[in-house]
């Protein structure tokens, strides 16, 4: 498709329901697909809520669990990503973000960074994901990721060198550091980010994250959909649960490319290359510290 | 404290503050299955405040004042807690709590005036919880960020709360949220006091201006200077010293009981759920 309507639901899950945010989804849905939406976000754990604890092993699910059959049939009318707590065959509980198209999960992407510092805890409770590759889909080639996976180059850079041009991040991002220009510290930092990833890699960048609060912490919303220019398609309020949509045309990105060839110019061989004489490097400092030399 | 000046470090958006914070109030009383809440008003800024963002959070119908006098305490400070409940057009309940007060010292003659503090303190959360089962409300906390952090309050007294929505705003920011809010002038511009014996007021207590304090409590404690940085950035090193102390030693006041562990799973260690759990 090479023009489609992307919707973003930056809504506020209960914290550990899954019944009830299943019975979220199905109403956002159906709302979604009377807007005429082709593909729809939910923001991370959309299917759990985000400060689980000890609750994680409980509201995990595994890709074939039946109580996903719904979501997945109604994928056959609309694309779908959401949060879960994906359980594992041998029991590792990944924080995964499942991309639904056509009756089935097409992709499963098992966050790879885990925040564990400040207010985070992940690491603690979640495995790390392993991989990041971009996948197509109707709408093109695009990559899936989750919140701090975007804090990290070299994920949306893997990304876009694989072919992705359209980048997809969910998010439960909890307001940090209230300034007196209206926004989070964190908040403003994210935008940042998001501009900057979708100028630099060329692509449409959606960045879809939550409200509501847990605990005290405060999810922001400012959920945005970002133009392969920098431009901002789509941003929704602060706080405030919305369903919202926006066109995107794929052409966009074409244009943007011939204009701006940063793809075609990047220089994978080099980038590898050095990245591996570092790696040998720090082996090697590994090894002598080993070995005991100082 | 100087009213009219705030370190630019402590400066937030004082709307977005408001819709966070109100936002917070509904959000956690609601998931409760509660609508209602109760706060001890005490006519000073903290509980001025709190009042104010449960009223505009719930309607002021859904939010009771509890004053809570002892024979010595300021009259103006009844004055004050009814010129706030009157203000916002709460529920306002007067509980004397002299007969209970004098009714237990009356045996402990040579008790201190911290003792006494403290129970009056303490007096006054039973009261809060007792009205808590009675009007099915949560009780709604009062301690700002400030005396958290330097313990300057009373342990299961007035520290005691079901949802607290000032507990990460230090003093002076308590004080220009109230003002945004256009909280009575005289409410505004009193000298903070605990209340708890004639003439006791805040900053002679401590030792040190709400301004000083919070300033070196955002270095050390939400952008966390070392102590040797906070010298560097003009803090008197005494100053900085005497404050992080109360800090260090207050901690427990700050967490649960301490717990010997002895099972494989202990509560707090390793069982561990949001507060938030089934909410």
């Amino acid at each position: 498709m090479e023009k489609f309507t992307l919707g973003i639901a930056q809504v506020c899950p209960a914290l550990g329901d899954l019944d009830r945010n299943l019975a979220l989804h199905d109403k956002i849905l159906r709302e979604a697909a009377r807007q005429g939406v082709d593909l729809l976000l939910f923001p991370e754990l959309s299917l759990t809520g985000y400060f689980l604890k000890d609750m994680v092993p409980s509201v995990a699910l595994t890709p074939r669990d039946p109580r996903l059959n719904a979501l997945k049939e109604m994928s056959r009318e609309m694309a779908i990503v959401v949060g879960l707590v994906e359980e594992s065959s041998d029991h590792r509980f990944f924080n995964a973000a499942a991309y639904l198209e056509d009756g089935k999960i097409r992709h499963l992407h098992r966050k790879f960074y885990l925040p564990t510092y400040g207010i985070f805890d992940e690491r603690r409770y979640f495995a790390q994901g392993e991989t990041v590759r971009a996948f197509d889909t109707r709408f093109g080639r695009m990559a899936l990721t989750i919140c701090e996976d975007l804090w990290h180059p070299a994920v949306p850079y893997i990304a876009a060198l694989d072919g992705a041009e359209l980048i997809l991040c969910i998010s439960a991002s909890p307001g940090r550091g209230l300034l007196p220009e209206g926004t989070f510290a964190n908040a403003a930092a994210w935008e940042h980010l998001n501009r900057t990833y979708a100028r630099l890699f060329t692509c449409v960048l959606c960045y879809c994250n939550r409200v509501g609060y847990e605990d005290g912490a405060c999810f922001w919303g400012g959920s945005e959909v970002i133009g392969p220019t920098g431009d901002v398609l789509l941003k929704a309020p602060q706080l405030e649960e919305q369903l919202l949509h926006v066109a995107v045309d794929r052409r966009e990105v074409r244009r943007e490319r011939i204009a701006n060839p940063l793809l075609r110019d990047e220089r994978l061989d080099l980038t590898v290359r050095e990245l591996q004489r570092i790696t040998r490097e720090l082996q090697r400092i590994l090894r002598l510290r080993a070995e005991g030399t100082p | 404290m100087n009213a009219s000046t705030i370190t630019p470090e402590l400066t937030l958006d004082w709307d977005l503050c408001t819709k966070i914070l109100t936002g917070f109030i509904q959000s956690e009383v609601q998931r409760a299955g509660f609508h209602r809440v109760v706060v001890g008003v005490s006519g000073g800024l903290d509980s001025s405040l709190s009042v104010t963002l449960a009223a505009a959070a719930l309607s002021p119908g859904n939010v009771w004042g509890v004053s809570m006098p002892y024979k010595a305490s300021n009259p103006e400070s009844l004055s004050h807690a009814r010129l706030i409940a009157e203000w916002l057009g709460i529920n306002f309940l007067q509980v004397d709590i002299t007969p209970q007060i004098d009714a237990y010292f009356t045996a402990l003659p040579d008790a201190d005036h911290i003792r006494r503090g403290n129970k009056m303190a303490r007096e006054r959360m039973t009261v809060l919880y007792d009205h808590s089962a009675h009007l099915g409300a949560l009780v709604l906390g009062t301690s700002n960020k400030t005396e958290l952090l330097l313990g300057y309050g009373t342990l299961y007294g007035d520290m005691a709360s079901a949802l607290n929505p000032i507990g990460d705003l230090y003093k002076t920011q308590v004080r220009w949220l109230a003002r945004h809010l256009k909280v009575p002038a005289e409410i505004l511009e009193k000298t903070p006091s605990a209340d708890l014996w004639v003439g006791q007021t805040d900053e002679e207590e401590l030792g040190f201006t709400y301004e000083a304090v919070d300033r070196l409590l955002y270095y050390m404690v939400d952008r966390r200077y070392e102590l040797p940085d906070l010298t560097e950035l003009g803090f008197d090193a005494h100053f900085v010293e005497a404050v992080f102390h109360r800090v260090k030693s207050s901690q427990y006041k700050r967490r649960p009981p301490v717990i010997a562990k002895v099972s494989v799973r202990t509560i707090d260690r390793d069982f561990r759920y949001p507060r938030d759990w089934g909410l």
